[in-house]
């Protein structure tokens, strides 16, 4: 890599008027909405990220109305506002609403809506995937709300600890959270997956990983923490809804299951989760901060190394949330100082803002207020954390409401304040208008006191012996002025989101209008024109040579707006956008991303109708929805990606031509392809923690004498299944060689190859007569086949649609991205088969 | 913003007071009427003290950042990213695991060989006691039967000689459940299929109250238990009470008895030295002598008794013990004069 592109200058002059004009006009019609009922047909990052976020948002009034029913509950003893019954439907979807629907979709709105702007482009690489993610997300998001007015809501806690949500809770509400929340998990999961390709690939030429604003650092590692911690949880949601659905034994002691195999998948993801709400909210005042100090950040590579360091502590901390499950000593002494050791990044983070702070003259505003307020909030509940990852404090602390006081003071102080500034900050970048300081101030006291008076007390409580998850409480025990006080300050914090509620709702006409770049910030999302978010994003793509080019580089603004950059025009029509290489962002392609379409809506309900008819039991209707939603993806992927342009390359202006379709290591699908199957490998390995987990707990796994599947047929299983990934990578090589033949001969015998091999390792644990109703043995072993089975014939699935390319002149030996990408998912389902069999038919001959 | 800071910190110091002053109940982990919560309670107020200072120092530094009009050079903020970023919580935070880990032995070694043993195992919503004789403990880790010699059945309340040591075998018949007495100690969980266990050394004779701290479901609220801590002397006059067979001879007599009898109360409940054998609820031998019914939720008394068998699905929803409503008045009356009398 040189540094030629480095020295990259904008045009010395302006291009004349009229063309500008024509190429705004081409812009327009590119990237033009939708309009009438077409408009939810729209793909654009920028559109779906309002409606993402406004859709987060009123799922987070609904868990706040949930929250305020509970305090109302609880503010005397003995109350009778709610039935036990529903009280443990409402706490249950409180949680869950809160950390599901609201916390972690939030941070993906935002950054969906954000990160086009800030990496200066006019899209993020799969705005049809960011579609199918929002409404897999409404889709479920409504369906799990609507549960409780049907009085069949989930009660099992958000932490839904079996055996109590297996044989003690009959009803579909363990059912709703299982299937509806893991449906939600793939969008979330979609939405990580588009994010750091997003942050690693769109980014302007010359944005080096150096210079990459401080919120996509943050998201970068967020969305790779989200796409390692959420497969666990659906690991674990699997098991558990196996064992609900079919009776497969998993957590159920008297047949070999074990309780806490659950609790360690639950909170393998459950506290990463934790950093995962908050470390985004602490990028948002990243961005904040230095805006208001009008000084570039302190400390860039300390933040950086921080957050990357946090992601990783965070998941080596899971075992607090189980330190009175009765572990040995030792593994409560590590799991504490790792516990203890995240507070040093996170300090690091707080003092390089104050830093930042101290070297800058800062300007005060309801921004500031909320950020400064969100800090000290934040800061009493690391403190309180750092008592409870001390083993003896938790013993007394652990399930108490000391533990709803601190998860508050952390989420409250580390989500929402910050969140809330972000909204204050960000709401020009959307609306063109500026939110009221007056009006501001007063929402902040309200909500800042209203806060404290709410949660503080709960720490006393706790202590005072008040154990979490009750429905009332009896009078004598010094329960009740605390929660009375809680109660009340609960009600104030929610007076405070009123205020802002209505400010955001008035009428825009009551509402300042706002300047362009009303902050002074240096970011590049500042370029916004006011009214904002034309619709094609940037009018052109600049080259970058600082992290706040608006403040360093000279003319800056000027040299945007007049298209001296580069693709400041769309000459076919169709909606582009610059992909960068990796680690210097150097401009590489210009891709083209999707048009409006209702096909990510559609597969989205398709998908939907999967797991929402999988709750009740209705098996062949969940089928039949699931192949129509393949059918619908299918199409989807058949006349929107990998298309073959009308000519290979593109002058993008400033002298760089380059190619429109690219495939392999330097494309946007072949990241996707890897970024997904790295979530999907996760996910297995989980499966077979299970297998070694349960190896640990018992003396003889397997079990002497019981039936296991043999080596025989395994054995034969993966000679077959690694003659089809043979075969898999001989037709992306005969393709790229065009020989047309060769390619399809070899499909074929990868075709063959494969559905033998899954055939018999299927019928290998079938034909010993093991009974996965029988013992959890035979049940783990029966989700490794399963799981790997499901993987050979979506590949195969894969296979197929790559000859019907080849067939249909949609994939050549020049435009081969189908057959290299669905090689990368061969290499990993390979993988995937070779573990399971030395899992299930290796392992027993050793252990 | 300043007022900011002064609003914390004048809550913080009231909340000190009121803790001084009123936090201290038959639930509270601020009685410290056993080793281990004296022990926990001693490491919070350390770290109350600790953490005040430290968000004063930082909330104080960030009000000051904000409003100084002086700006600071980069080498002198570097050294406070580092100072207090780093080196600062690196530096408290070995100091406070030191001290916090080296807690643990104390907390969690076994009670010394010969102790009174109790196994208690949590059923959905109470608790089946079983208190086993040291002598029966030594014999070796036999599974005693609820009707052996060495053990005898209780359920809800837990009695305990002051100044020994107790060590807790645990267990769950059903879901999850934690077992807490916050007065004298820490919690631990009750797992179905597996064996958890906790010491507790009472220092302060009195009564207080145990609770179920993990949710298990319906009624989790109303899993509670009564625990007395006694001296010596009292906890074996009790436990040979405890031990003593229902009378029959005195039973028979008794009206409240042939409504027990017949309307079929033996088939879940245990009166031993009659044929009243069930063993899917609490063992009612001697149920009028304990400190409360419903597992700690009603005081013991015949108007209680009442409620409890007219109306137990609405004193504590989801249990599995049917609602006496049929039953008549006199018959109502009867069995609860019988059942307080088991004393």
């Amino acid at each position: 890599v040189s540094d030629d592109n480095l020295d990259v200058q904008p045009l010395d002059e302006a291009p004349p008027l009229e063309l500008r004009q024509a190429q705004e006009r081409r812009l327009q019609a590119a990237w033009a909405r939708p309009r009438g009922w077409r408009y939810w047909s729209d793909v654009n990052n920028s559109v779906i990220g309002v409606w993402y976020t406004t859709t987060a948002f009123a799922f987070f009034l609904f868990g706040g109305i949930l929250a305020l029913l509970i305090r109302v509950q609880l503010a005397v003893p003995g109350n009778t506002f709610l039935t036990a019954d529903l009280y443990n439907q409402v706490f249950t979807l409180h949680g869950s609403v809160m950390m599901f629907l609201f916390a972690v979709p939030i941070l993906e709105a935002i950054s969906i809506l954000l990160l086009p702007a800030m990496m200066g482009a006019r899209d993020l690489p799969f705005p049809r995937l960011s579609a199918y993610g929002y409404w897999c997300f409404l889709i479920g998001g409504v369906f799990i709300c609507g549960s409780i007015f049907f009085n069949a809501a989930p009660k099992g806690g958000w932490f839904m600890y079996p055996p109590m949500t297996t044989q003690y809770q009959p009803g579909i509400g363990a059912d709703i959270w299982l299937l509806g929340l893991s449906f939600i998990e793939i969008a979330s999961i979609a939405a990580a997956v588009e994010l750091i390709v997003g942050t690693l690939k769109c980014r302007p030429p010359g944005m080096r990983l150096n210079l990459i604003p401080l919120y996509g650092w943050y998201i970068l590692v967020v969305a790779v923490m989200i796409l390692f911690a959420f497969p666990p949880l659906i690991a674990g949601d699997v098991l558990l809804e196996m064992e609900r659905a079919f009776d497969w034994p998993f957590f159920d002691a008297s047949r070999g299951g074990d309780p806490l195999l659950w609790q360690h998948l639950f909170w393998i993801f459950g506290h990463p989760e934790v950093y995962i709400v908050f470390l985004p909210s602490i990028a948002l005042i990243a961005m904040i901060v230095p805006t208001f100090a009008r000084v570039p950040m302190v400390g860039y590579g300390w933040i950086v190394l921080a957050a990357v360091g946090t992601g990783f502590i965070s998941f080596g901390l899971w075992v607090h949330h189980m330190f009175t499950t009765g572990l040995p000593g030792i593994s409560l002494g590590i799991f504490s100082a790792a516990s203890e050791a995240v507070a040093i990044p996170t300090g690091i983070q707080i003092f390089c803002f104050i830093a930042t702070l101290l070297v800058g003259r800062v300007r005060n505003s309801v921004c500031m207020m909320f950020v400064l307020g969100g800090l000290a909030t934040f800061i009493i509940g690391g403190l309180t954390g750092v008592m409870i990852a001390l083993v003896p404090f938790d013993f007394q602390a652990h399930d108490s409401y000391f533990i709803v006081g601190h998860l508050h003071y952390v989420l409250i102080g580390g989500t929402i304040f910050p969140i809330t500034a972000g909204i204050y900050y960000f709401y020009p970048f959307v609306t063109g208008h500026l939110l009221s300081e007056r009006l501001g101030k007063w929402a902040f006291w309200l909500m800042l006191i209203g806060f404290n008076v709410s949660f503080f007390p709960m720490h006393i409580t706790g202590l005072m012996g008040m154990p979490r998850r009750v429905y009332t409480y009896q009078s004598g025990l010094g329960f009740e002025s605390l929660n009375m006080i809680s109660t009340l300050g609960a009600f104030a914090l929610s007076l405070g989101f009123l205020v802002i509620l209505f400010d955001l709702f008035r009428p825009r006409k009551y509402q300042e209008i706002a300047p362009r770049n009303p902050w002074g910030a240096g970011t590049l999302e500042w370029l916004t024109g006011m009214p904002p978010l034309q619709a094609w994003g940037v009018r052109c793509i600049p080259e970058i040579d600082s992290r706040y080019p608006l403040w360093d580089q000279p003319n800056f603004v000027r040299d945007v707006d007049e298209g001296r950059f580069y693709l400041p025009d769309a000459e076919e029509v169709l909606r582009e956008t610059v992909v960068t290489s990796v680690i210097d962002a150097k401009p590489i392609q210009c891709l083209r991303v999707g048009k409006p379409t209702f096909l990510p809506m559609l597969a989205a309900i398709f998908t939907g109708g999967v797991f929402i008819l999988g709750t009740y039991h209705w098996w062949l209707a969940s089928a039949v929805s699931g192949v129509v939603a393949i059918g619908v993806i299918l199409v989807w992927l058949w006349t929107g990606t990998a298309q073959i342009p009308e000519k290979s390359h593109k002058d993008i202006g400033l002298g760089s031509v380059l190619p429109i379709y690219i495939s392999g290591p330097a494309s946007v699908g072949w990241w996707a392809m890897f970024i997904t199957m790295l979530g999907d490998i996760t996910a297995f390995v989980s499966l077979v923690f299970g297998y070694f987990f349960y190896w640990t707990i018992h003396e003889d796994f397997p079990p002497v004498g019981a039936p296991g599947p043999g080596w025989v047929f395994p054995a034969i299983a993966l000679a077959c299944a690694l003659l089809g990934w043979g075969a898999t990578i001989a037709a992306r090589s005969l393709n790229r060689k065009d020989s047309v033949i060769g390619f399809y001969l070899s499909v074929a015998l990868a075709l063959a190859g494969s559905i033998a091999a899954a055939s018999l390792l299927v019928y290998a644990p079938h034909s010993n007569g093991m009974d996965p109703t029988h013992h959890v043995y035979p049940a783990i072993v029966w989700v490794l086949v399963g799981w790997t089975a499901i993987h050979i014939a979506v590949g195969c699935l894969m296979l197929a649609y790559c000859a019907a390319r080849r067939m249909a002149g949609r994939m050549t030996s020049e435009y081969d991205a189908d057959i290299t990408n669905v090689t990368l998912y061969w290499h990993f389902a390979v993988f995937t088969f070779t573990v399971t069999v030395l899992v299930i038919a290796g392992f027993p001959l050793v252990a | 913003l300043q007022t900011l800071a002064g609003i914390k910190r004048a809550s913080i110091l009231a909340v000190a007071c009121f803790c001084v002053a009123g936090c201290t109940g038959p639930q509270s982990a601020f009685t410290d009427a056993g080793d281990a919560s004296q022990v926990i309670s001693r490491l919070f107020y350390w770290m109350v003290g600790g953490a005040v200072v430290i968000w004063l120092i930082v909330v104080g530094g960030a009000v000051y950042a904000v409003r100084s009009q002086r700006t600071y050079d980069l080498v002198a903020t570097r050294r406070i990213i580092i100072g207090g970023g780093a080196i600062f919580p690196t530096v408290v935070l070995a100091g406070l695991l030191s001290y916090g880990l080296a807690l643990m032995p104390r907390l969690q070694s076994p009670a010394p060989e010969g102790s009174l043993t109790v196994q208690v195992d949590g059923v959905r919503w109470w608790w089946r006691v079983r208190s086993l004789d040291p002598d029966a403990h030594a014999i070796g880790d036999t599974v005693i039967k609820p009707s052996s010699v060495g053990g005898i059945d209780l359920a809800n309340e837990i009695v305990l000689p002051v100044n020994e040591p107790v060590e807790f075998k645990l267990s769950s018949e059903d879901v999850i459940h934690a077992f807490w007495i916050p007065a004298l100690g820490g919690k631990i969980d009750m797992i179905p299929g597996r064996h958890t266990r906790l010491k507790l050394l009472p220092l302060k004779t009195g009564s207080y109250r145990g609770v179920c701290a993990e949710y298990c479901g319906e009624a989790h609220t109303q899993m509670a238990f009564t625990v007395r801590v006694v001296s010596r002397e009292e906890f074996d006059r009790w436990i040979n009470g405890q031990r003593e067979p229902v009378q029959a001879a005195v039973i028979e007599a008794h009206p409240g008895w042939q409504v027990f009898r017949t309307r079929g109360c033996g088939a879940c409940h245990t009166l031993r030295g009659t044929i009243a054998n069930g063993v899917v609820g609490p063992d009612l031998t001697h149920v009028g002598s304990r400190g409360s019914i419903g597992a700690g939720w009603l005081e013991n008394d015949v108007e209680n008794f009442k409620r409890w068998l007219m109306k137990i699905k609405s004193i504590k929803p989801g249990v599995e013990m049917p609602q006496f409503d049929s039953l008549t008045e006199v018959e109502l009356q009867q069995l609860a004069e019988f059942l307080e009398g088991l004393q």
